[in-house]
């Protein structure tokens, strides 16, 4: 069976930083939003939350492409998260959520598995 | 063909040394090999003898191994003395039986000189050579309190070092006037005399000893000629060795006058099938008493035995580095100057407790010989001067000057020729070093394995180490120049390709000169080439995906995603009114308050979107950013000087408060620290920073390229007694010849280091302007000086760039659910469980 999902409108166009990323808080936690202007797609989504120190700070680390893969640098410890798949290229057994993100007119949505607990109300 | 026989009586060091050579020559293979040896062990490392009080054992101090003799299919015959030679039968003796050689290797060594004084052969009277010996001295130890060494040479302040660290009070009984007479002059030996006798060992020197006693309070008691006396419960005699040549004396070969087996060029003796090596063995009247001489002979012999007439026993270098009771000495080639001409040059620190001696030849252009008492780290340096006739510089006493003084830094690896001996025991040079690179060897312990080099006396290890780092750092640098695989060139080259083309952002630069769309390494390189060369502000639009994190929010991002804010403090100078924003800011945010080793103030714990408003309240009372953040100027640290200090003799205060306001916000390779002291006391410490200034009755003295941290240097003065105007041109120059041409993330330590030429051509650059650019370097500096904005006055101004500072876009009010607190020693400090 098809988890529930939801596509949540989290933020508008203007809030994104080009080549950079921007945090959002969502039914699953805090998310970072990645715009990549001149790739396509453009748009990524993964989780906030860095897995080696716990911290929130994924969306504050710097982009760029390794091998043509598209990744973000930890601005603690550095390691690299593909924007793509999440897993980190310094050790495959390690891997951040990854969220489909769309722009739907002037805003940006994420599909999110709708949060028993935090989906009471929907 | 059946085999040959090779004898080799004698199992110490040098004899061992010959087997490893000659079982590893193509002669081998001729040969059945037997090795007789009088002691009950292997071979053992004598150099490290008193190590074994220390807690080393024979299985520590062993020169090989059981297998390896089993591996070579030598004969071992342990315990076992030969006790006669028949040349003419070409037979010898021992106890156990009748043995025949063909060729025969005496490496008996020496044996310890008892000088014929009446009594010496009372119980508790010991000799200091072998295993056996200390093991006597240990048993003789106990219920003993005090131990005399006769002997005040090398071997004697070993052996003192060893009844000391058997816990007796010990007592060194010397008949030269001077500690060391050989080694050493009389400074240098008076020195050495007060630095063991800080250490409790009490030194006797013009003591001839006439009778040994039976004692009063001790067990035995030492007559001297003076008609003194003292009370010892054991006695070591250390008074020189003696070639043990009895054998070779009883067999009729030839003997030197005062001992020793006579050998010539190729540690052949008097009969051609038999050979002598090590400390038994008399070259030209010479006996050699260390390791390394005989070490060569063992190769000359091993090379005289596979048919090679050229290589020759030369002589040998009789330079020694020690460490006696924690006391460095070294001694060089002609210590003395007996070389007709020779001058000397002396530096007599009687404070620091440092003596040193350079023996320079007539034209002053070559190094004789050497002493060093107190510290040795010139030594290395001197040795590579002395041995491979390097010209000395122009002011050769800069050798052994401290470097405060002017001292010239250490020889560098790279000034060494390759032909230069690095380790004289195993006859490495640098060459053979490259060698075993460029067979494979990529660190220090392959190398060591591979050449053997550092594995005997082990005095050349720190030499070592630098060599095959700095050619394993060359070549590592070689093999990828590039700064990452987005840009196929060096920080440099990016640097000029920026500047020249006027490129301006970083979009525009990886489109013409790289590919793909960068990453964590190039952009924040190009970040800082991209502010250096244009000052634009770091959170302009472009350049805000470029920077680190701790750039893009313009603070210090900690372990849990808060950050810590620095403000300036030029020069640790703060009003009252100041201090109390700071305490009432850090109250009102509950932020984790410490004083930094840079006399400024840290801030931690501020959330994302506190850091503006915390901002906002600093700037209005007249805060500016302290670029803690940046790879940039942090501080310049000073002491009070001279408006309050007795001592000072300059304001270090306010040149301080003017560098650090000249200098601040410039984007660099790498951070920047400054200081200035105002007097020779040096209380900002200076000389740790990347740019110390110390002032001077006359001025300031301007240091460069020092740092502290994981590789701590002291920086190197640069120029002397300069006024405020000079002092400020000749920084302008450095940083931006520095920021200019270092590579990402280089401490300028290590620039200068990298920089062919080094100190001398980083002067002639900026002292001399040998490359023309000294004024372009100036007005680059002027340029940013005048371009200079707080990096946090002007984002808090601007809507769009506080808009970076929102937590969470879509929930403003939403706290950071990670972020959890404790109080500790009455502050505020982050939990932090793993998510």
């Amino acid at each position: 069976m098809k988890p529930r999902t939801r596509w949540e409108a989290v933020c508008t166009v203007e809030d994104l930083v080009p080549e950079s990323g921007i945090a959002v808080w969502t039914e699953d936690g805090p998310v970072a939003v990645f715009y990549l202007p001149h790739r396509l797609p453009a748009l990524f989504a993964i989780s906030h939350t860095d897995p080696f120190s716990g911290s929130n700070v994924l969306a504050r680390g710097i982009t760029g492409d390794l091998k043509g893969e598209p990744v973000v640098a930890s601005p603690l410890y550095k390691q690299h998260f593909s924007l793509g798949t999440g897993v980190c290229l310094e050790d495959d057994t390690v891997r951040v959520k990854t969220y489909p993100v769309l722009l739907d007119g002037n805003q940006i949505r994420l599909e999110v598995r709708a949060n028993q607990r935090q989906s009471v109300a929907a | 063909m059946s085999k040959k026989t090779l004898i080799v009586v004698g199992n110490g060091m040098v004899g061992h040394h010959f087997l490893e050579q000659f079982c590893a020559s193509p002669a081998a293979a001729d040969f059945e090999i037997i090795v007789f040896g009088e002691e009950k062990q292997l071979a053992y490392d004598r150099v490290h003898l008193s190590e074994y009080f220390g807690g080393s054992s024979h299985a520590d101090l062993a020169m090989g191994t059981l297998e390896w003799y089993t591996e070579q299919g030598i004969q071992l015959h342990l315990n076992e003395q030969v006790t006669g030679i028949n040349r003419e039968h070409r037979t010898l003796e021992t106890p156990r039986g009748s043995y025949r050689y063909d060729e025969l290797v005496l490496a008996t060594g020496s044996y310890p000189f008892v000088p014929p004084i009446k009594g010496n052969d009372r119980p508790h009277c010991l000799v200091y050579r072998t295993l056996d010996d200390l093991d006597a001295i240990r048993a003789s130890s106990e219920g003993a309190r005090t131990g005399v060494v006769v002997g005040g040479g090398l071997l004697g302040l070993e052996a003192a070092n060893a009844l000391k660290s058997l816990g007796l009070e010990a007592h060194v009984v010397e008949f030269a006037p001077r500690l060391m007479p050989v080694q050493l002059d009389t400074d240098g030996g008076a020195l050495l005399r007060h630095k063991i006798e800080e250490l409790g060992v009490q030194v006797h020197t013009e003591k001839a000893t006439t009778a040994i006693t039976e004692g009063e309070d001790a067990r035995l008691c030492m007559n001297f000629s003076d008609e003194s006396f003292l009370e010892t419960d054991l006695i070591v005699f250390s008074a020189g060795i003696r070639p043990q040549d009895a054998l070779a004396r009883a067999s009729g070969l030839e003997i030197g006058e005062r001992g020793g087996i006579v050998i010539d060029n190729h540690c052949t003796t008097s009969d051609p099938h038999v050979h002598a090596i090590g400390e038994c063995a008399l070259w030209e009247q010479k006996i050699f008493g260390l390791v390394a001489p005989g070490y060569t002979m063992a190769r000359t012999l091993s090379s005289a035995l596979n048919g090679d007439r050229e290589t020759a026993f030369t002589g040998a270098d009789m330079s020694t580095k020690l460490k006696l009771l924690g006391v460095d000495v070294g001694s060089i080639g002609d210590a003395h100057a007996q070389t007709p001409g020779a001058r000397n040059i002396r530096f007599n620190d009687e404070q620091a407790g440092h003596y040193r001696r350079m023996v320079i030849s007539e034209d002053g252009k070559t190094l004789l010989g050497a002493i060093l008492v107190g510290d040795n780290s010139h030594y290395d340096t001197l040795l590579q001067y002395a041995l491979n006739g390097i010209t000395l510089p122009e002011n050769p006493e800069t050798l052994i000057l401290p470097e405060s003084q002017g001292g010239a830094p250490a020889l560098g690896p790279d000034a060494l020729p390759e032909t230069a001996s690095i380790c004289s025991c195993h006859n490495v040079t640098k060459g053979d070093i490259f060698g075993a690179i460029d067979a494979g060897c990529s660190d220090l312990g392959s190398v060591k394995a591979e050449t053997k080099a550092s594995t005997g006396c082990g005095g050349c290890t720190a030499l070592l180490k630098n060599v095959v780092d700095s050619e394993l750092e060359k070549r590592g640098v070689e093999v990828s120049k590039d700064l990452c695989e987005h840009f196929p060139y060096s920080r440099q080259e990016l640097f000029h390709l920026v500047k020249v083309n006027g490129i301006r952002t970083f979009r525009t630069l990886i489109s013409q000169h790289g590919k793909g769309h960068g990453c964590d390494i190039c952009k924040p390189a190009v970040a800082s080439i991209l502010a250096t060369c244009w000052n634009e502000h770091i959170l302009a639009t472009d350049h805000v995906p470029l920077q680190d994190t701790n750039d893009t929010f313009m603070a210090n991002m900690q372990k849990n995603g808060t950050y810590s804010i620095v403000p300036r403090i030029p020069g640790g100078e703060i009003t009252p009114d100041k201090l109390i924003v700071l305490g009432e800011v850090a109250k009102q945010y509950d932020l984790y308050t410490k004083i930094t080793g840079g006399q400024r103030v840290d801030l931690f714990g501020a959330t994302l979107s506190q850091l503006p408003e915390i901002w906002e309240k600093l700037i209005a009372a007249g805060f500016e950013t302290g670029h803690a953040y940046g790879k940039s100027l942090r501080t310049v640290k000073s002491c009070v000087g001279n408006t309050w200090c007795r001592y000072g003799v300059q304001d270090s205060v306010g040149m301080a408060i003017r560098l650090e306001d000249r200098y601040k916000g410039l984007r660099a390779p790498h951070k920047v620290k400054m200081a200035v002291s105002g007097c020779t006391r040096e209380c900002a410490e200076a000389q740790s920073k990347d740019f110390g200034v110390i002032a001077t009755e006359n001025g300031w003295n301007l240091y460069v390229c020092g740092n502290g941290g994981m590789r701590p240097r002291h920086a190197d003065l640069f120029a002397t007694d300069l006024s405020d105007e000079e002092l400020i041109r000749t920084i302008d120059r450095v940083v931006m010849f520095y920021v200019r041409t270092a590579d990402r993330l280089q401490r300028t330590s290590v620039w200068m280091e990298n920089l062919e030429g080094g100190l001398e051509y980083l002067k002639q650059v900026v002292l001399e302007d040998s490359l023309g650019i000294g004024a372009e370097l100036e007005e680059h500096m002027e340029g940013i000086v005048g371009t200079y904005q707080c990096e946090w006055k002007t984002a808090v101004e601007d809507p769009e760039k506080r808009k970076r500072f929102r937590e969470f876009v879509n929930a403003p009010s939403q706290s950071d659910p990670v972020q959890e607190w404790t109080v500790e020693r009455g502050q505020r400090r982050p939990v932090l469980e793993s998510a």
